[in-house]
């Protein structure tokens, strides 16, 4: 028995974290549900959730919209216009239910793979596919929809959220209609030292950032029991400010939650960290081959907890929509699809000497002579070309 | 005239900074109460208060990242980082997301943030506290880096980097920190040259030497006692490591037609082999012997009881400005 596998008996029976082990169990106290796999609505003493049925059918809409735009981006990856992609399936309850508690004047710090929060912030999703596309590095300007530039080095951006937020400090933005900002990672990064220098400056600090977890078990292969040892939300308490685990794939549930923890920011009472509960369905980006190490069997028993059946189970079950509002809502998102598919293929590779723009405020002068010097190069091809056709 | 140390003069220019720009914060680990290790910051949190002169926790990456969300958020933040070697926890914040983020953007975000680094040795401290890492950065496009090389240098440039747009790792020489200069406080900004531009410190015909930060005294001394031996250096502080300013570099040499650089950092991959091969390049024709380098060896930096054979001292440059005739 090696020293890990002695520590791993010490502390719990045998074998490893699985959906089924006790410690992560997906119905276990712990985990805040308000809208059970099958689609009933459940009560929760600590949030409770007044809603009315536009509002859950705004949320389906949102939660089939963002999985269409994540189908189609697949698609293109497959076919060659996009160079890689990384998918939310299975994550678009955590993404739509969290971004959906934001007020348009919170801010938000993504990863590269929150295109649901995108979604909810009102950034077209075309924006998106530039980065994986390969004709910028995300580009759009944060500040247009508080929605911060996708960030690839993982964890890095849970330290701007945390900065961001003590600027709304100083601001004097804390308060009633005050500000908060969101960051989101994944359960691989709650390792890194960044989110947890970000834990520890937005607890002395008490500053008014929600730090939202999406536990989707996987960190490209590593499972969860190579990251942590107990539940990621154990963790906010050893930083000092209170750390919760919601079910990832309850959109409900993860809107009340959020919205608590973004009001409690707001108002001046600190940090919360969420854990939303979930599951990477599909691979890691679509560079990754999930059979090499994981097993089906999981994956199978995930589908049974899908985000948006059991939403559309509540509709029909509570007879809050009929068959053409689904109709609706599945010819809308063909739209999205299509409109997302051809500007994607319309667009254009930037330029040559635009890789020189935008390092600098203003460019200096030897990165101005490179690019004459390039410019040159390229020009004498034209030339070249231009006599070889005489 | 005001009599200042550097540490004064620095002190004296991020005090003008905190007044000029609203916006402006200090950060760092013990920049508060304590005024700095070297007081740079001494007395400043008691006058711009605490939420603009900040104790950060002790965590470099930290600092910087939070700087960064400060920035996005409209601020303009001034953070210390308290040794050279402590820079490295840093170096994912500065390198991947400070440096590229108006790139990433297309220009949308600005990150207007200083990042003030003591560096060098001399001063016989322990291990990671006298290293000279400048040319990591200097190769990190996004990035200004400048050294001060005297405290009217500080005074000014400390400000202009505080103005500045883009980020700066702002390098101060912390042996030099106690030495003193006068000082026009009123004006000194207005007379000092822009922040990318290298300054002719003594006018000579027969070697061009470049140098910042430290060695710019070093050299300098250097230039006197050539003098003594019939020989004319021209001594330059290039002030701006990056981006260099080649044009004041190879107007130079090309008139003295010899080239020496010197600095503290080890010559493997430093500034100099930089300079060397765009000097090597472009005044070719008029170059009368090798572009030499006089520098730290390529080892880490050795036990303090050592350094003086480590660091570059009046000697080693001339002897290397000796090397230059002789080919």
């Amino acid at each position: 028995m090696t020293v890990n596998d002695a520590g791993r008996a010490a502390s719990r029976d045998a074998g490893p974290l699985s959906p089924g082990d006790p410690m992560v169990r997906a119905d276990s106290p712990e985990l805040i549900q308000l809208l059970t796999p099958e689609g009933e609505r459940v009560e929760h003493p600590d949030y409770p959730l007044e809603i009315s049925a536009e509002e859950i059918k705004a949320l389906y809409r949102d939660l089939v919209i963002v999985r269409r735009i994540d189908f189609e981006a697949i698609a293109l990856q497959r076919q060659g216009e996009l160079g890689i992609w990384a998918s939310l399936l299975g994550q678009e309850a955590a993404q739509v239910g969290s971004a959906r508690a934001l007020e348009p004047r919170d801010m938000a710090f993504p990863t590269y793979r929150e295109h649901g929060v995108a979604w909810c912030r009102g950034l077209d999703p075309v924006r998106l596919l530039g980065l994986y596309r390969g004709v910028n590095h995300g580009g759009w300007d944060p500040r247009e929809h508080n929605f911060h530039l996708y960030t690839i080095v993982i964890g890095s951006q849970t330290l701007h959220a945390t900065g961001y937020a003590m600027g709304i400090q100083r601001d004097g933005a804390v308060g009633e209609d005050g500000e908060a900002v969101i960051a989101y990672f994944g359960d691989g990064a709650t390792s890194q030292g960044d989110v947890n220098e970000a834990f520890i400056w937005a607890s002395v600090n008490n500053a008014p950032v929600v730090f939202f977890c999406q536990n989707n078990q996987w960190a490209i292969s590593e499972p969860l029991e190579r990251q942590s040892r107990q539940p990621l939300y154990l963790r906010a308490h050893g930083f000092g400010f209170p750390g919760v685990r919601v079910d990832g794939n309850d959109v409900l549930a993860c809107l009340a939650v959020t919205r608590k923890a973004m009001k409690a920011a707001r108002e001046g009472q600190g940090p919360t960290l969420i854990e939303a509960f979930t599951y990477r369905m599909g691979a890691h980006t679509t560079t990754d081959d999930p059979t090499r190490y994981r097993l089906s069997a999981e994956l199978e028993s995930w589908k049974l907890k899908d985000p948006i059946a059991r939403v559309k189970q509540y509709l029909i079950r509570s007879q809050q929509a009929d068959m053409q509002f689904f109709d609706d809502i599945e010819a809308e998102a063909d739209e999205v699809g299509t409109r997302v598919r051809e500007s994607c293929i319309e667009m254009p590779d930037p330029e040559p000497q635009a890789m020189f723009a935008n390092v600098y405020t203003s460019p200096t002068r030897p990165l101005e002579a490179e690019e004459a010097g390039f410019t040159a190069y390229l020009d004498s091809f034209v030339g070249a070309a231009h006599e070889e056709g005489r | 005239m005001t009599t200042l140390t550097l540490s004064r003069a620095l002190n004296e220019g991020l005090r003008k900074a905190l007044e000029d720009h609203p916006k402006a914060l200090i950060m760092g680990e013990d920049v508060g109460k304590l005024g700095g290790v070297f007081r740079v910051t001494d007395g400043l949190q008691k006058d711009f208060g605490e939420a603009r002169v900040s104790d950060t926790p002790l965590a470099e990456s930290g600092i910087i990242g939070t700087a960064i969300g400060l920035a996005l958020r409209g601020y303009r933040p001034i953070c210390e980082i308290q040794f050279d070697g402590f820079v490295y926890p840093a170096f994912d914040q500065i390198v991947s997301q400070l440096a590229k983020m108006r790139y990433r953007s297309l220009g949308n975000v600005m990150l207007p943030m200083v990042i003030r680094i003591p560096f060098g040795g001399g001063i016989g401290a322990v291990e990671h506290h006298s290293e000279s890492p400048e040319a990591l950065f200097a190769h990190t496009a996004g990035l200004r880096v400048v050294a001060c090389g005297d405290p009217t240098e500080a005074f000014t440039m400390i400000q202009q980097s505080v103005s500045c747009d883009d980020p700066v790792i702002f390098f101060e020489p912390k042996r030099r920190y106690w030495e003193k200069a006068d000082i026009d406080i009123a004006g000194a900004l207005a007379a000092a040259l822009p922040l990318d531009k290298a300054r002719i410190l003594a006018s000579g015909t027969d070697v061009t030497v470049l140098t910042y930060g430290p060695m710019v005294r070093t050299c300098a001394e250097a230039a006197l006692a050539a003098a003594g031996e019939g020989r004319s250096l021209e001594i330059i502080d290039l002030r701006s490591l990056a981006p260099l300013d080649t044009e004041t570099i190879f107007e130079s040499v090309r008139r003295t037609g010899r080239c020496v650089v010197v600095h503290e950092a080890p010559v493997t991959g430093g500034l100099g082999a930089e300079i060397a091969a765009q000097v090597t390049q472009e005044c070719f024709y008029q170059l009368e012997a090798p572009v030499l380098r006089v520098g730290g060896y390529s080892t880490p930096y050795p036990p303090s009881r050592l350094e003086e054979y480590y660091l570059p001292d009046l000697d080693r440059v001339l002897d290397a400005v000796d090397r230059t005739f002789g080919y």
